[in-house]
């Protein structure tokens, strides 16, 4: 028998509310499956099964709040017929039998506004219902009154955002260290991929420069690790953190798993369906657990220059700014040419400056040789 | 297609990548980005909606051309009054 506990999302989480459970006592359950929906200080977040079995029992109802940890359902393993678990990063799980999908904000939302469920054809991953179609529905309806909810939740996230980043800058001794990346080759290279490209396969910079990071982990594991007991322990996959910016406000960080085994493709699509369901409110509580370094970008806000706060556990943080062409010094002569600041920050009682830099360097060779990443 | 029902393309598909924005104030001559708070992701996501909506063939060359509400609905009205050998 397998226990199914209330998911720690952070060591700044302490305890989450049971929403609903998406399946019942008897129901077969396979690992990746979602299982239950949990209202956190990051949000709403959907949690996955670890295990492959029978739900056999149910200890916490909907609306019940629970401390991390706190055993919230039973599940009968069922080793022998189990499918083979994905392994970590190998793509979302299948869609679960659910003849409708909505995201949890969206049910919240229809609820708040009255809106049929049955009535709207989802836009999200998968065919899920989002914020979105249920606001495009009732539009007209909707009057600009508070929604004390979303307010509330809006509140919460900022409160968690806030402790979180307190905690890194009270423990974490940062440095700062910033590169300028010449991307000449990465942007010749992405305009004559996306020229051939149907519009709905066309790449954006980001995967590029995720992609960079990801590989130049590889040489750098030091970076890629979480700080638990007073000691740096280096994580076995690659999971970039991706740093969402959600349009109601705030921020959330969901993890691209093993992203240096992912070519640039895969990675964009992966992108796109994380960052879509970040923004509708259906992530998983893995994605949101496992980031290994977070990478965050401002440069479509105008930003030059990012010298971000590391997420606790991690050790490290990358930025990138602004791509612009700026005057650029090539073989003697000034030449027009896009480039971008790279920074990192990072933890000193893990790596030196030297390290830093040199990591730096390594995106920049990468982003040097596009077509090889 | 008229030029009313390309503008209602456009804000449609503005409305799926940016549904808390009211699109009824949008200033005609003001890039989308700077209104709308758009990033990367959301301006490919835009583009896929106009691709879906009205077939018409949009190389990214020509993204500056729609960056803004008026250029956007005289760029794809060109696009579309110009025949089948420039829609997709």
């Amino acid at each position: 028998m397998s226990e199914f506990r209330m998911p720690s999302l952070g060591a700044d989480m302490a305890a989450g509310t049971l929403l609903e459970w998406l399946k019942q006592p008897g129901d077969r359950v396979a690992r990746g499956d979602l299982i239950a929906e949990v209202d956190t200080d990051k949000g709403v977040i959907q949690v996955e099964a670890f295990t492959t079995g029978t739900l056999e029992r149910i200890l916490v109802e909907p609306g019940q709040k629970v401390p991390v940890g706190t055993v919230m359902a039973l599940i009968r393993d069922d080793a022998v017929t189990a499918p083979a678990a994905a392994p970590p990063g190998a793509g979302p799980p299948a869609a679960g039998p659910l003849p409708q999908r909505v995201s949890p904000l969206a049910r919240r939302r229809a609820q708040e506004l009255g809106v049929d469920l049955a009535s709207i054809q989802g836009t999200g991953a998968e065919g899920a219902v989002t914020v979105a179609d249920v606001e495009r529905l009732a539009r007209g309806a909707i009057m600009p009154t508070a929604t004390p909810a979303v307010d509330d939740s809006a509140a919460r996230m900022r409160g968690a955002i806030g402790a979180a980043m307190a905690r890194s800058k009270r423990e974490i001794p940062h440095y700062y260290l910033s590169n300028t990346i010449d991307l000449g080759p990465a942007m010749a290279w992405l305009a004559e991929q996306n020229q051939s490209r149907p519009v709905a396969d066309r790449l954006v910079a980001a995967a590029l420069l995720l992609k960079s990071v990801a590989l130049a982990l590889r040489d750098f594991p030091e970076l890629n690790a979480w700080w638990v007991n007073d000691r740096a322990v280096r994580q076995p996959s690659i999971n970039l953190g991706v740093a969402v910016s959600l349009r109601q406000g705030g921020l959330i960080v969901p993890a691209l798993e093993a992203a240096d085994q992912a070519s640039v493709d895969e990675l964009m699509r992966r992108l796109t369906d994380l960052v879509a369901r970040a923004k509708g409110g259906a992530l998983r509580a893995s994605e949101l657990a496992s980031g290994t370094l977070t990478v965050t970008s401002l440069g479509d806000r105008g930003v030059d220059i990012v010298l971000g706060v590391i997420y606790p556990p991690q050790v490290a943080l990358v930025g990138f700014g602004r791509i612009a062409e700026r005057p650029w010094v090539v073989q003697g002569a000034v030449l027009p040419r896009p480039v971008v600041s790279v920074s990192l920050s990072a933890d000193h009682r893990v790596t030196d400056g030297h390290r830093g830099a040199l990591f730096l360097d390594r995106i920049d060779q990468l982003l040097r040789e596009p077509g090889a990443l | 297609m008229s030029r009313e029902e390309i503008r209602a393309a456009v804000l449609h598909a503005l409305g799926e990548v940016a549904p808390e924005a009211d699109l009824a104030a949008l200033r005609p001559d003001v890039p989308f980005r700077e209104q709308l708070d758009l990033d990367s992701m959301d301006v490919l996501n835009f583009i896929i909606g106009l691709d879906q909506a009205l077939k018409v063939a949009i190389p990214e060359s020509d993204y500056p051309r729609i960056a803004t509400l008026s250029s956007c609905v005289a760029y794809l009205e060109a696009k579309v009054s110009a025949g089948s050998s420039f829609v997709r």
